[in-house]
């Protein structure tokens, strides 16, 4: 089931960076960034870490690019 | 308590600010030019006798009873129909006057039947009013004669009477009661708009006629009541006037269905309730209603109702009813258990938009305070959540610009993703009244909606988009906007960020963006976006309305941000006329966003990182609160599956059937310890649930609901809650029962509450909203009457923000398998889920889901109409009876998702909006073939729910 809901998260965070991926090139990575910090629960930051942590398979670019701007909780 | 009297002042008032003085029987009055006599006298207290006026619409001169002198004058005019002039002296009593009244009523009465002391408007009867009035003592024609009052004359068949029409749930239609008068048919026309009334013959052969001599429950009329309430006798009476008798007192209060807010007299008699009659100040309504606010409220004592609280230990266990005590006991134990053995963020809460403000406030401030984490949502998630998102980013508030009023302004409207005549019915009747007087309309919208083209509305441009295909439109109609020169650049330098437009403009001026190039996959000939657009340009004050076609899809944000930026780049903002209207589906949808019910902000839109907003609660509330935002519905359900995520409450909303992905929210609440379910009935959630507490209608409660245009309207208690407790009482004694030290007595705290820490609310309070009747936020030091209109000097956020807007294809994509696109509305008589409005008599108009189908798909599928069908998606099927329409095009298919047992979310799936997780509802890749009745997974779900309702000890409740 969580390789369901971590598909899910994927999708998700891929969406936010393809509405950010067409506004002007400088914003894009902050855009993501701050989405996800505004938005995303602590266990849904948490799980797109340790994804990004273990390769990071599926994910935009941007949002890897982003990554390092995205608040990072603290382990469970 | 008394009746809340109107004063019917006979014609409308005139807008005209030229003042014009006159006398009236030696009195001096000075009114506006364009006032009728008859209003004027009335202004200034002197009633002239009439029947056929009313102020709620234009006069008529039909009754001859209004008639006056005027001195230098020949004649007796109609003073309806004849205007003020300055100067002149009016007598409205003379001797001549009063023997031609007289006479004329005479006349009236001789065809009229004398039963008045066992007729159901005796006490309410203009009729009998005016007999007293004019001195009436005599008919001298006797009563023998021709008339429309006997079924025989001298044992003849008597070919001008008709019988009683009883055909409508609502009301009765008695034409041998019928003075003629004309007013049901110009409420018909003027105030709702539908045009199914007419007067048929002429002379004494003159009746009322609703469609072409049909019963009204056959013909077009669609109960909107405005006919009823303009009877000046009992020919058109409420049902459960007849059935109880005249109302005694009367409340003013708010209607508890769509977003719209109408303000309504409920007219009672002790606690029992006659009838809603829309109130004539309601400035959301001005005196309109529906068929829902003004007739379908028998949900409220309906057998289904659950009026004591339950709990059971495993979901397949009947429920057993518990006391209040046991129940508040059992809820506090069982989250404090889950939160100990999960952790604390494994509990949330979700807020009801269809509660009052003063209810939601409490749930989340439960959950944020109580339960110490910010895992709290609302139902607004699953339709205007990108509003708030989109307009927050564009312009600095997250709601509509305008009033209601202002449509009265509006040159052009572009109607998209909203079908009003269904889903807001009072705004369409503002809406086609003023297209009536000549506004243009544009309406983008898969599927042709009733305003493309009805009685005396025809649209200037239907733009037939494929689903899903909103931003690439609109972002056409700004490229040509921007590329053939006709944008506002004088009010962009003023208002908006320059370099971001031209960024913008840029943009969109693309040659990929163009209505030709964009025909491809939205389906649309690119003369007509080129003409839609330049129409909204050009033509004066252009206003947008949209509905949930525009936010339920996964660019739902993106397509809001669009048409904000269309208002900018044409300068429709800030003044009476134009704007950006979101039509909000529930009554409380746009309050409880306002109330911090979303996961990451507080009261007033303020984010939950925020030190300073979580100071002043933490300091108000004695609690830390956390700085993190919680989860989102579907987040929490996420959780759920996953294993985190254990308890919730949920007041007042069925995400089973209204969410998306049924089999997902089903799973998501299977895999929960503890659901709390607070509602009126035992919704299809409950079937999930382990704890059942009983809630109360908006009749049985004081508090506000805030709608679609920020107006607060007051809410007012008519009646005890059956069940015991009002809703914010329930949620009151549940924190109590987890240790919070609440204390309120009345939800006018709760509000002060509110203003004390949200700066929007700052003036609001139960006294302030007496005195006003309503005020629109923002409501404070700087706007002390309220904000009917926003933006009005500059943009909230300083400059307006325009924003790129890139089309990207929903990955919900038709093909051989799936090759047609579902997309899913709602109709006139039934509300969301159908949960009330299924316990009305609405059930007369729609008794069951349909699909509708194009007739070239249905042929090739070998459907006639009324087939069986089964819809099935990626996600799920389901079955229904097919509507062969050419309303919806080739390969689209449309459904409303008000029955249970149709369950239209089985087959949604659980694709949702970039930025707010708001599903995408609208846009569904189908397969329809014949079949032979339910589906599977529909008996399992039957027999399941069945199963679920089960009460030890009560016979099988009944759906």
């Amino acid at each position: 089931m969580s390789e369901n809901t971590n598909a899910k998260l994927i999708y998700m965070a891929n969406q936010i960076a393809t509405f950010f991926q067409s506004q002007p090139a400088q914003e894009a990575a902050q855009g993501v960034a701050t989405h996800i910090n505004k938005y995303w629960e602590r266990r849904m930051r948490r799980k797109l870490f340790e994804h990004i942590e273990a390769g990071g398979e599926g994910l935009n670019p941007l949002v890897i690019e982003a990554a390092a701007k995205i608040r990072k909780p603290e382990a469970a | 308590m008394n009746l809340v009297r109107e004063i019917d002042f006979g014609t409308p008032a005139s807008k005209s600010e030229k003042l014009v003085t006159l006398t009236i029987d030696g009195r001096e009055i000075t009114v506006p030019e364009g006032t009728s006599i008859m209003r004027a006298a009335m202004e200034a207290g002197i009633e002239v006798p009439k029947l056929c006026a009313s102020d709620m619409m234009e006069a008529f001169g039909s009754c001859r009873l209004c008639l006056v002198e005027i001195e230098g004058r020949a004649g007796m005019p109609a003073s309806c129909t004849t205007p003020v002039a300055a100067g002149i002296s009016v007598s409205t009593q003379t001797q001549r006057l009063k023997d031609v009244r007289r006479g004329v009523m005479e006349l009236y009465i001789s065809d009229h039947p004398l039963d008045c002391l066992t007729c159901a408007a005796n006490g309410d009867c203009e009729l009998q009013d005016m007999a007293g009035a004019v001195g009436l003592r005599d008919v001298r024609y006797g009563y023998d004669g021709a008339n429309h009052v006997k079924a025989r004359n001298n044992g003849e068949i008597n070919r001008q009477w008709a019988p009683k029409d009883e055909s409508n749930p609502y009301f009765t239609f008695d034409p041998s009661k019928c003075i003629v008068c004309s007013r049901c048919v110009r409420a018909c026309e003027e105030v709702q708009g539908t045009f199914a009334l007419t007067i048929s013959g002429r002379g004494f052969d003159s009746h009322v006629s609703a469609g072409m001599n049909e019963d009204f429950v056959s013909s077009e009329c669609v109960s909107c009541g405005a006919c009823v309430q303009a009877c000046p006798t009992a020919t058109l009476t409420e049902k459960s006037v007849i059935e109880i008798g005249q109302p005694e007192h009367s409340v003013v209060t708010t209607c508890a269905y769509c977003g719209v807010g109408c303000s309504f007299k409920a007219e009672m008699r002790g606690e029992e309730l006659v009838r809603m009659v829309p109130w004539k100040d309601g400035q959301a309504n001005r005196g309109h209603s529906c068929v829902k606010g003004r007739f379908a409220y028998g949900y409220s004592n309906h057998k289904d109702r659950i009026l004591n609280p339950m709990i059971r230990e495993k979901i397949t266990d009947p429920w057993r009813e518990v006391t209040w005590e046991e129940a508040f006991a059992h809820v506090a134990s069982e989250f404090r258990r889950i939160q100990y053995q999960y952790g604390r963020d494994s509990v949330g809460g979700i807020t009801s938009s269809r509660c009052t403000n003063e209810e939601t406030y409490l749930v989340q401030k439960l959950v944020r305070a109580g339960f110490g984490n910010n895992n709290v949502d609302t139902c607004a998630r699953v339709c205007h959540s990108p509003t708030g998102y989109g307009l927050n980013q564009t312009f600095g508030t997250s709601a509509g610009t305008q009033n209601f009023d202002s449509v009265e302004h509006t040159d052009v409207a572009i109607i998209i993703g909203a079908n009003p005549t269904d889903g807001h019915p009072v705004f369409a009747s503002r809406l086609k009244k003023r297209l009536r007087e000549g506004a243009k309309l544009i309406v983008i919208d898969p599927r042709r909606i009733d305003l493309v083209r009805s009685a005396h509305v025809e649209a200037s441009y239907h733009l037939p988009l494929k689903p899903g295909t909103n931003v690439a439109i609109l972002t056409a109609m700004a490229h040509v906007i921007v590329t053939e020169g006709l944008a506002n650049e004088a009010f962009i330098r003023e208002r908006c960020d320059w370099s971001e437009y031209e960024d913008w403009a840029a943009f969109v001026a693309e040659p990929y963006h163009s209505p030709e190039a964009t025909e491809v996959y939205t389906g649309v000939p690119a003369e007509l976006v080129r003409g839609a657009a330049r129409l909204y340009a050009t033509d004066g004050n252009g206003a947008i309305y949209y509905g949930l076609g525009v936010t339920e899809h996964s660019q739902g944000s993106t397509t809001v941000m669009a048409i904000a930026n269309l208002a900018m780049v044409t300068g429709n903002i800030g003044r009476p006329g134009v704007g950006v209207n979101p039509l909000r589906g529930q009554n409380n949808v746009q309050g409880s966003c306002d109330m911090g019910s979303f996961p990451h902000e507080l009261p007033g839109y303020r984010h939950i990182s925020d030190d300073a907003t979580r100071e002043t609660f933490e300091k108000l509330w004695g609690v830390t609160l956390n700085n993190e935002p919680g989860l989102r519905i579907p987040n929490m359900l996420d959780a759920a599956v996953d294993g985190t995520f254990k308890g919730i409450y949920i007041q007042g909303e069925d995400i089973l059937q209204s969410d998306p992905d049924t089999k997902h929210v089903a799973a998501g609440l299977a895999a929960m310890e503890c659901v709390v379910v607070q509602d009126l009935f035992l919704n299809e959630t409950a079937n999930y649930a382990h704890v059942f507490l009983p809630g109360s209608t908006f009749l049985e409660k004081d508090g506000t609901f805030t709608n679609a245009e920020r107006r607060i309207n007051r809410v007012r208690r008519v009646m005890r809650p059956k069940n015991g407790y009002a809703d914010w009482e329930v949620t009151q004694k549940l924190a109590q029962a987890m240790g919070l030290s609440w204390n309120y007595g009345h939800p006018s705290e709760i509000m002060d509450e509110i203003a004390a820490t949200t700066p929007t609310f700052a003036m609001v309070s139960y006294d302030y909203l007496d005195k006003m009747g309503s005020v629109q936020w923002p409501c404070n030091e700087k706007a002390p009457l309220g904000s009917p209109i926003m933006h009005v000097d500059g943009f909230v956020r300083g400059k307006g923000k325009f924003i790129r807007t890139e089309y990207v294809a929903t990955d919900e994509k038709s093909g051989p398998r799936f090759p047609l696109l579902l997309t899913t509305g709602r109709i006139l008589s039934h509300y969301n889920v159908g949960a009330q409005t299924r316990r009305t008599e609405n059930v007369v108009w729609h008794p069951e889901d349909r699909l509708e189908i194009h007739p070239h798909d249905a042929e090739q599928r070998g459907i006639r109409d009324g087939d069986w069908v089964r819809l099935a998606s990626r996600s799920g099927e389901t079955t229904l009876r097919a509507l062969i329409t050419d309303r919806v095009a080739p390969g689209v298919v449309y459904t409303t998702f008000h029955h249970p047992s149709t369950q239209a979310n089985v087959i949604t799936t659980d694709f949702s909006d970039w930025a707010t997780n708001c599903p995408e509802y609208k846009v569904t890749a189908v397969q329809v073939t014949p079949s032979n009745g339910p589906s599977d997974w529909q008996r399992d779900y039957d027999e399941q729910a069945r199963q679920s309702r089960r009460i030890a000890g009560k016979l099988e409740a009944a759906e």
